[in-house]
């Protein structure tokens, strides 16, 4: 086990904390999103579309930026957050909002072309058999879709993990509040005589983002091996 | 039973409208592709629902009601089999109990239980489909074409399991472009053409009817015949009908059985005195009843015989030479082969 100092097991609890809050949370609204753009038929569906893989594409520090512009506490979404208890600039929360935006088009997408790739014949089908719509999701729709549901929340995960512009710009990188991973190792590579520090936190982003891409893929063979195998 | 259905829709240049009563038994909805059959059959399942329809079952309307509240079986063309689901979870998609009862060993499903859809042959996967429908307990069961992406001999092996279907008791409607198979299994026939009802009425009469001939197609044109076996005897079996006695070669048919017999219109000859020595082993005493001379070189009569109506169809030339008239008597020469397997179901 590497020894990694207190500062470095504080940034990996926090960038846990930070990208599994920004994933619980994304993850359904990324759902009802992909469901949105993958069946609705509405007036403004590409513009919704653009809007959501706006940060993909942006540069994170513009991501931030806007996202300093809506929820800074002088900003009136920001106060009346603030107003309800949640304050987000320069806290965790802030660095979990900054997170999830940056996830949700990574999300979005592979649940989109899960749920463009279910037959809506079989939906049919299961209607005239007496299900409601949201017994034919639960038992149609979710089922086959859930390869794509596994792998957006898989790489929101990794993203939400690995989020540095957005998060520095929005939630600056104060210790124990808002210095996750990424912004540790930052702030380790500025001070001298930090490296030992770096390869450390390093070696742990990596074997995070290993392990969850690595448990995906077991999780989403099996899924494979169910529609092929008898039993 | 009675099934009322309205409906009134324009989409894209076609036109739907329709305006049906329908009773017990199998109907089916018979014309060419794009005639309307399936945007019928899916308005009355509440798969579609336009603005001008409406969907009574005795009485109750259906119309206001989604698809998973009205009680309507639907086998759809393909299988439409849930990929995650084994055959028996499949089955029991739509069932209101876990009870298999005997669909599996009636359709021969009891060894494929256990199987994905996706290892399940073109055949297996219909049969699956259409005991997933009927263990959902319809009030009513839609059949829109199961049969139509199977090969001949498939079908052949297949079409016994809908013929059960007749004795089921759950009023069906079957949709279909194979006039083989609206002899088989329909009691009502209703003939569609261009988003509207040509005809409706009972199968045995429309189909004997030489005017619309025209409109179902020559080759598909025949009198139907429900009969009793009388004995059965190395592959031929004696049938009682309506028309009289014909000896034909049923498969597996029992003293007593009712078994079907369709006689297309192209395999019924004509003579204007008793034949013999003739190969053919039935020759029917018949009159003229009508004479519909066709566009082609073909003409269709309606044969009275007995109790029944034959349809024949001759040529304009033999016609002439035979000098046939409505209301003369004659023979006609039914070639053997023309029959429907015995009713499974019966």
């Amino acid at each position: 086990m590497i020894d990694l100092p207190p500062e470095a097991v504080q940034a990996l609890a926090l960038s846990l904390r930070v990208s599994l809050t920004a994933t619980v949370l994304t993850a359904p609204l990324a759902l009802a999103l992909a469901h949105l753009l993958a069946r609705g038929r509405f007036r403004g569906r590409d513009l919704l579309a653009a809007a959501i893989h706006l940060p993909l594409v942006l540069p994170p520090v513009v991501t931030g930026y806007a996202l300093l512009l809506l929820f800074a506490p002088s900003a009136p979404l920001g106060a009346a957050l603030q107003a309800m208890g949640l304050p987000l600039a320069f806290r965790w929360t802030g660095a979990a909002l900054a997170a999830g935006v940056m996830a949700l088009p990574l999300m979005v997408r592979p649940m989109r072309l899960s749920i463009e790739a279910v037959d809506p014949g079989l939906e049919e089908a299961a209607a005239t058999l007496g299900r409601s719509p949201w017994a034919v999701w639960r038992g149609v729709t979710l089922p086959l879709m859930a390869p794509g549901l596994l792998a957006g929340v898989t790489l929101g995960f990794a993203k939400a993990f690995g989020e540095f512009g957005a998060t520095i710009t929005f939630a600056a990188s104060i210790p124990g509040e808002t210095r996750t991973l990424p912004a540790a190792i930052y702030a380790f590579l500025q001070v001298p005589g930090g490296e030992a520090s770096v390869r450390g936190l390093v070696a742990v982003a990596v074997a995070v983002s290993l392990a969850a891409v690595v448990l995906s893929d077991v999780v989403a063979r099996r899924m494979a091996t169910r529609l092929r195998d008898p039993a | 039973m009675t099934l009322d259905i309205a409906v009134r829709l324009i989409r894209g240049g076609f036109e739907l409208d329709v305006d049906l009563s329908l009773g017990a038994g199998v109907t089916a909805l018979f014309g060419p592709s794009g005639a309307g059959k399936t945007s019928v059959a899916r308005v009355v399942a509440g798969l579609d629902r336009p603005a001008r329809a409406r969907v009574a079952l005795d009485g109750r309307d259906l119309s206001v009601l989604p698809p998973h509240r009205r009680g309507i079986g639907y086998v759809f063309q393909e299988p439409r089999l849930m990929p995650h689901l084994d055959v028996r979870r499949n089955l029991l998609f739509g069932a209101p109990s876990d009870d298999l009862a005997d669909i599996p060993a009636r359709l021969d499903l009891l060894h494929l239980l256990d199987r994905k859809p996706i290892h399940l042959s073109g055949g297996e996967a219909a049969r699956v489909s259409l005991g997933r429908a009927l263990l959902r307990r319809p009030r009513l069961l839609i059949c829109d074409e199961p049969l139509a992406a199977l090969d001949h001999r498939l079908r052949d092996r297949i079409l016994p399991h809908f013929e059960g279907l007749r004795a089921g008791g759950v009023p069906v409607l079957y949709i279909t472009h194979a006039m083989e198979e609206v002899a088989r299994l329909a009691d009502t026939l209703v003939l569609m053409r261009g988003g509207r009802v040509v005809r409706a009425g009972p199968v045995a009469a429309l189909l004997s009817d030489p005017a619309l001939a025209a409109v179902i197609g020559p080759r598909a044109a025949g009198a139907v015949l429900d009969g009793r076996v009388l004995s059965a005897m190395g592959g031929i079996a004696r049938i009682e009908t309506g028309a009289g006695v014909l000896s034909l070669p049923v498969d597996g048919a029992v003293p007593g059985g009712v078994v079907r017999v369709r006689i297309p219109a192209t395999d019924v000859m004509l003579a204007t005195v008793r034949p013999a020595g003739l190969s053919a082993m039935n020759v029917l005493p018949v009159e003229v009843a009508a004479i519909h001379p066709g566009e082609g070189p073909g003409a269709m009569l309606r044969l009275r015989a007995g109790k029944a109506h034959l349809l024949s169809r001759i040529t304009q030339a033999s016609l002439n030479r035979l000098g046939l008239v409505e209301g003369m008597p004659a023979w006609a020469i039914v070639k053997a082969t023309a029959i429907a397997r015995a009713d499974i179901g019966g």
